[in-house]
């Protein structure tokens, strides 16, 4: 497979090691549970009155849509159910009541998610009603347990696959913090005791199950009522599980997004402060380019896919060799072989993953001092107990010295100096915008260093501007000034564009898809001034 | 001369108080040389010392005086003659007077190229520290215009790198130098950079040339009506490791004219008749969506495809703080006003230091060339220049769209429990270390400055490159000692903070996981590695090297299997056993040293030795009841290698009985006696 062969994403930079390492962690197989009651269904905003106001239902719909829209993109092998509870109609092996398994032709229940199932998905708003249909599901009289057929119908969605290789989780989505408030007596104490019984025995299985809870500025949605035993939180752990309720709708459905992803660690490293104190950290990749997917050769007669086969042939005699293991460079017109093992040597200057060597202030970290994408890291107790605290401790010494850590990144391939910023958290209403920790900056070397601006050195003094003109750039920079800019608001116009297309040809569509390219300066804006 | 070759000629000061760092001056010089046989075989190069006991050069012949100045090679095609003028500098005895090396380096280049054109370089490091002659006639000053006149007339550029160790006094004579090299500099013919230490002589000189391209050239498009013309340049790019071309041993040895190249070769066989090679005009790209594969033709794809026009466009301006350091995305370029364009310099000085003052960035669309497929969103950041005679500018940082930003969720520290948050004690300690171990101490230049500081993987690989050359069975060097100063914090400042650094480790206590002590993962084998090397030092050599030793045992402490005595290395290793995790690092050590020769080895001439490892890693398995370990690691090896030409030498193991370790020699392991017995005897694939 060809990754990119156009080379139009490619500019100069190499394909990222460790995007490799991240894509080969591990697989993600995902059921969405999704309430379905009717309690779902009633506006989420405060203004009942307004007819149009979106819903929790529609919100999830929403949320899931985009995710989906994200996966196919960038983690195309990753496999994903979606399942309702609380339904009218029941669709599940089980024959269980009250749960409907939601898919579409050709594709299995827990698959990789496909054009089809995005389009039907993002509509299925329109035939909810008259297809699968709404229910109160726990009540009296009705003596069916919606929720603990859910759980068994997720858990045997993702009974393939091994949980060594593949992380399992199941994501419920609801606004009803109390599911068994409409019972009571022995018949609520015995649908509890089963229904956590059957979480329990999930998340022995490697299963993780996570809430997602929804609740409307007006009415908190209460963990210790139920969920908090069904997910197994002790303690500060349910702090950590505040309900996305923001101000505004579209917070929470930001706040969802962010924790339906599953976090990815890059890797573990070693950070030797000093050698008594070496502590254990996580890194993960924040920011990276995403970039089309590979491409695949077709038999362009029977659209079959190609099996590429590599050989390799002895330029002098023509003869068919295995992949060779020594490489030579041309040096002085001379021949100089190397074992690839000598390379690797020459390569591991180091034998720590991270070394502190000292710091300094920030602005000694100049805006040139770039080379690659960050990587951010956060501590982990996980093996050294006592990590996050000497990382804390360190952390907010960084930020109220307004200082920044040099260090020594002895990654096998790339050797580096990295500096490591100290992010403070940030958060909204909307949720974390930055998560506290540190960003590790790829600091450039000597010879990566390049000098344009003396390239056309004049013979006199350089032309300066006046304060004058000063003056009057200061004016232009204030009338043309972009309020609360932010990165992500730019979506990026060649991506949206190839999967716009794929997407159309993949749904046998005829028309081609008209993207918008956000990037354009607003021409009317500017001329006017 | 051609556009794109160089003649270089160095102008090294070994005058007696040089004579501390003459081994960087060696390694920065041959270095450079190293690199030049590689990429530019035939640049030229000159040699000329000063500070010498003794004279010799032209200018000395013909017109008396020049002394101590000595041409140690003549501008010539580099080669060994080039590497060994720079190899064990003489050590010089009388004070070194650059202005003299300069007119000895500029006549050289004078005399041999005349009026021709070409890339004409001096690089002159010194210390600049002692009194120059008086001129015959004039001032000195009078003498530096004169060159730099011949200079500009012969456009040949001069690289001036002053060393003075930090702690150096500074005097009147030095103030004269320094005024003189700035005079070069304002005339536009030199360069000066200072650097205080070993590591920064280092990387104050680049070792390859790049001849610098604009990536763009046009409009800054502010608005409709108001646009500056500029050019973008690479300000950072990677020097890559160089890409090393597979060997090829098959050539007969009497062929002098072998290539050695390897040639890799693609084919394309379709899926269901795997003996039919498709042609490539029978092939058509499918692009991924999802599980779906869907094809278009490259003329199709051309018609439907985004395509920007180029362009630089600004889409208005922002504040600083509105974009975080961590979201720039890649190597940085630079805007510079257009050459010679009165117009442009003035509106790049006005807005670069309008948005200075208003702590105010720009944002950019960039699409550098017509018919590129996508565009990029950058922040334009003022470069104020501190030297009168280079202009104002900017640099350009690339931004990430939003689908390039992950937003995961992590804990706020702030809702930590107790158990994870520093104490009062703990977090003052932490506050001094940040305090002291400061790498940009008031008084002295900047420690690790990334802008001179080599790259040490990259300095490594050219001298071992150097050294094969002429050996070719050596072993890898270990690394340099101003090397180390990158990659290990600095002794002095650590020896100067030693109580400090003891009050961290004291404050805080670690420990590892007691859940997760079977954890073998390569990370924890790190941690412990580190535990184990304080531990060791400080048993055997604490009173000898002393705190410095303790806090940073030189890394040859960790143990290594060479290629001596494997066994013995492997053996010394689990002897020095305190704690389980240097028994598996020692296990690792020789699982890979074993792959390793027999992955190199030729017609069986290390199958002896290999046997050996084997065994002896057999059997430490079964004492140390890692069974599982070596049952991986002789499957893996043997599914690796049976069906290439050392499958000899599992014939050589299945005779010696050295077969997996079973349930009766180790509990653990889930392979029987039976099992053990037959694993070589598994019929190959081939007789399938």
């Amino acid at each position: 497979m060809d990754l990119d062969p156009e080379g139009i994403f490619r500019d100069d930079s190499d394909e990222e090691d460790d995007s490799v390492q991240e894509r080969e962690a591990n697989k993600e197989m995902v059921v969405y549970l999704i309430d379905a009651s009717p309690k779902m269904f009633t506006p989420a905003g405060l203004n009942q009155t307004d007819e149009m106001e979106e819903t929790h239902f529609h919100t999830i719909v929403n949320c899931i849509t985009q995710s989906l829209k994200t996966q196919i993109v960038g983690r195309s092998y990753d496999e994903v159910a979606i399942c309702f509870f609380n339904t009218k109609e029941k669709k599940n092996l089980q024959d269980l009541a009250g749960v409907y398994v939601y898919n579409v032709s050709d594709r299995e229940p827990l698959d990789r998610p496909d054009a089809r199932l995005i389009k039907e998905f993002s509509s299925i708003q329109d035939s909810f009603m008259s297809n699968i249909g709404s229910r109160y599901g726990i009540t009296s009289g009705y003596r069916e347990n919606t929720l603990h057929n859910a759980l068994w119908v997720a858990q045997a969605l993702l009974r393939k696959g091994s949980v060594k290789t593949v992380s399992k989780r199941i994501l419920i989505f609801t606004n009803e913090d109390d599911p068994f408030g409409g019972i009571t007596g022995a018949v609520k104490t015995d649908m509890i005791r089963t229904t956590i019984q059957r979480a329990r025995d999930a998340q022995d299985l490697g299963l993780s199950i996570e809430l997602l809870p929804l609740s409307r500025p007006d009415e908190k949605f209460n963990m210790s009522l139920f969920y908090a035993d069904l997910i197994g939180l002790e303690g500060d752990e349910i702090a950590q599980y505040l309900p996305s309720s923001g101000e505004k709708l579209e917070d929470m459905t930001n706040q969802l997004k962010k924790r339906m992803m599953k976090k990815r660690k890059v890797k573990t490293l070693a950070f030797a402060i000093i050698n008594d104190v070496c502590i254990e950290v996580n890194s993960y990749a924040l920011v990276r380019q995403t970039t089309p997917g590979a491409i695949t050769w077709l038999d362009s007669i029977s659209n079959l896919p190609l099996k590429a086969e590599r050989s390799f042939i002895c330029n002098d005699t023509g003869a068919l060799l295995q992949d060779p293991q020594k490489r030579f460079q041309l040096y002085h017109d001379k021949i100089v072989k190397f074992s690839v093992r000598e390379l690797a040597d020459v390569k591991r200057v180091s034998s720590h993953h991270l070394r502190l060597l000292g710091f300094k202030p920030l602005d000694c970290l100049k805006d040139y001092h770039n080379l690659r994408p960050s990587t951010f890291i956060y501590p982990s107790d996980e093996q050294i107990v006592g990590s996050t605290r000497v990382f804390v401790a360190l952390h907010s010494s960084m930020l109220r010295l307004g200082r920044f850590a040099l260090a020594f990144y002895g990654n096998p391939t790339r050797p580096q100096l990295v500096a490591l910023v100290a992010q403070e958290e940030v958060t909204s209403s909307g949720g974390q915008i930055e998560p506290p920790g540190m960003h590790m900056i790829y600091l450039p070397y000597s010879d990566d260093v390049r000098y344009p601006e003396e390239v056309h050195m004049t013979s006199g003094d350089a032309l300066r501007a006046t304060d004058e003109q000063i003056k009057k750039a200061s004016d232009l920079l204030r009338r043309i000034d972009l309020k609360n800019f932010s990165v992500c608001q730019f979506a990026n116009p060649a991506l949206q564009r190839h999967y716009g297309i794929l997407e159309a040809l993949a749904l046998g569509e005829d028309e081609m898809p008209d993207v918008n390219d956000e990037t354009l300066p607003d021409a009317e804006g500017l001329s006017r001034h | 001369m051609a556009r794109n070759k160089e003649a270089l000629v160095f102008l090294l000061d070994v005058g007696p108080s040089m004579c501390g760092v003459l081994q960087e001056v060696e390694n920065i010089c041959s270095t450079l040389v190293h690199k030049k046989l590689v990429y530019s075989r035939s640049d030229e190069i000159g040699v000329v010392l000063f500070g010498t006991k003794e004279t010799c050069n032209e200018l000395a012949k013909e017109l008396g005086g020049y002394k101590h100045v000595v041409v140690a090679r003549d501008i010539k095609v580099v080669d060994e003659g080039t590497t060994h003028a720079l190899q064990n500098l003489p050590r010089g005895t009388s004070p070194g007077d650059f202005l003299d090396a300069i007119v000895v380096g500029l006549d050289m280049m004078i005399r041999k190229f005349g009026n021709a054109k070409g890339k004409q370089r001096l690089c002159l490091i010194t210390d600049a520290q002692h009194p120059l002659r008086d001129p015959p006639q004039g001032t000195k000053e009078d003498q530096v215009n004169t060159i730099a006149d011949q200079m500009k007339k012969h456009e040949i550029k001069m690289d001036c790198i002053v060393f003075r160790e930090s702690g150096v006094c500074h005097n009147a004579v030095m103030d004269e130098n320094d005024q003189l090299l700035y005079h070069f500099r304002e005339r536009s013919v030199a360069k000066v950079v200072q650097v205080d230490s070993p590591t920064s002589l280092l990387g104050a000189l680049r070792t390859r040339n790049v001849l610098p391209v604009t990536v763009f050239r046009g409009d800054l498009e502010v608005s409709s009506n108001f646009k500056i013309k500029v050019w973008a340049y690479k300000k950072t790019s990677e020097e890559k490791f160089p890409t090393l071309k597979k060997y090829s041993d098959k050539a007969p040895a009497s062929d002098k004219f072998a290539s050695h190249e390897v040639k890799v070769d693609y084919e394309y066989k379709s899926v269901l008749e795997p003996n039919m090679v498709v042609p490539p005009d029978q092939r058509i790209k499918g692009y991924l969506y999802g599980p779906q594969v869907v094809p278009i033709s490259s003329a199709e794809w051309e018609a439907v495809k985004f395509k920007p026009e180029k362009g630089v466009k600004l889409l208005g301006f922002a504040d600083r703080s509105s974009i975080l350091r961590h979201h720039f995305m890649k190597d940085v370029f630079s805007f510079v006003p257009e050459p010679g364009n009165t117009r442009s310099s003035v509106a790049v000085s006005a807005l670069a230091r309008a948005m200075d003052e208003m702590s105010k960035v720009a944002i950019l669309r960039c699409v550098w060339r017509q018919g590129q497929g996508n565009v990029a969103l950058g922040v334009l950041t003022p470069n104020i220049s501190s030297v009168k005679n280079v202009p104002d500018s900017f640099y350009l940082n690339i931004l990430p769209f939003a689908e390039d930003i992950r937003e995961f969720q992590f804990r706020s520290f702030s809702n930590l429990p107790s158990s994870s948050r520093p104490t009062e004690e703990q977090q003052e300690a932490a506050d001094k270390l940040v305090k002291m171990l400061d790498l940009a101490p008031a008084g002295r230049e900047e420690i690790l400055k990334p802008d001179f500081t080599p790259n040490p993987m990259l300095e490594r690989f050219y001298s071992f490159l150097d050294l094969k050359s002429k050996q070719p069975d050596a072993k890898v060097p270990p690394v340099d000692k101003c090397l180390k100063r990158i990659m290990e914090p600095d002794p002095d400042v650590v020896d100067y903070q030693a109580p400090l650094i003891k009050n961290l480790g004291n404050s805080f206590e670690l420990k590892e996981n007691p859940k997760k002590r079977k954890a073998r993962t390569q990370d924890r084998l790190t941690y412990a590695g580190a535990d184990d090397q304080s531990k060791l030092s400080k048993e055997s050599s604490a009173k000898q090297i002393g705190v410095m030793g303790i806090l940073y045992p030189p890394t040859e402490m960790v143990g290594e299997i060479g290629d001596h005595n494997p066994v013995q290395d492997f053996e010394a290793m689990l002897a020095q056993r305190s704690s389980p995790a240097w028994v598996q690092k020692a296990i690792d050590e020789m699982l890979k040293y074993t792959t390793a020769l027999l992955q190199n080895s030729r017609e069986g001439d290390d199958h002896q030795k290999a046997l050996e490892c084997v065994v002896a890693l057999r059997k430490a398995c079964i004492i140390e009841q890692e069974p599982k370990e070596f049952n991986v690691f002789l499957t893996d090896l043997y599914e690796r290698f049976r069906t290439v030409d050392v499958a000899t030498f599992f014939q050589l193991l299945c005779s010696k009985n050295v077969s997996l370790i079973h349930k009766e020699e180790a509990p653990d392991s889930d392979v029987t006696e039976e099992m053990a017995r037959s694993f070589y005897l598994k019929p190959e694939p081939s007789s399938q």
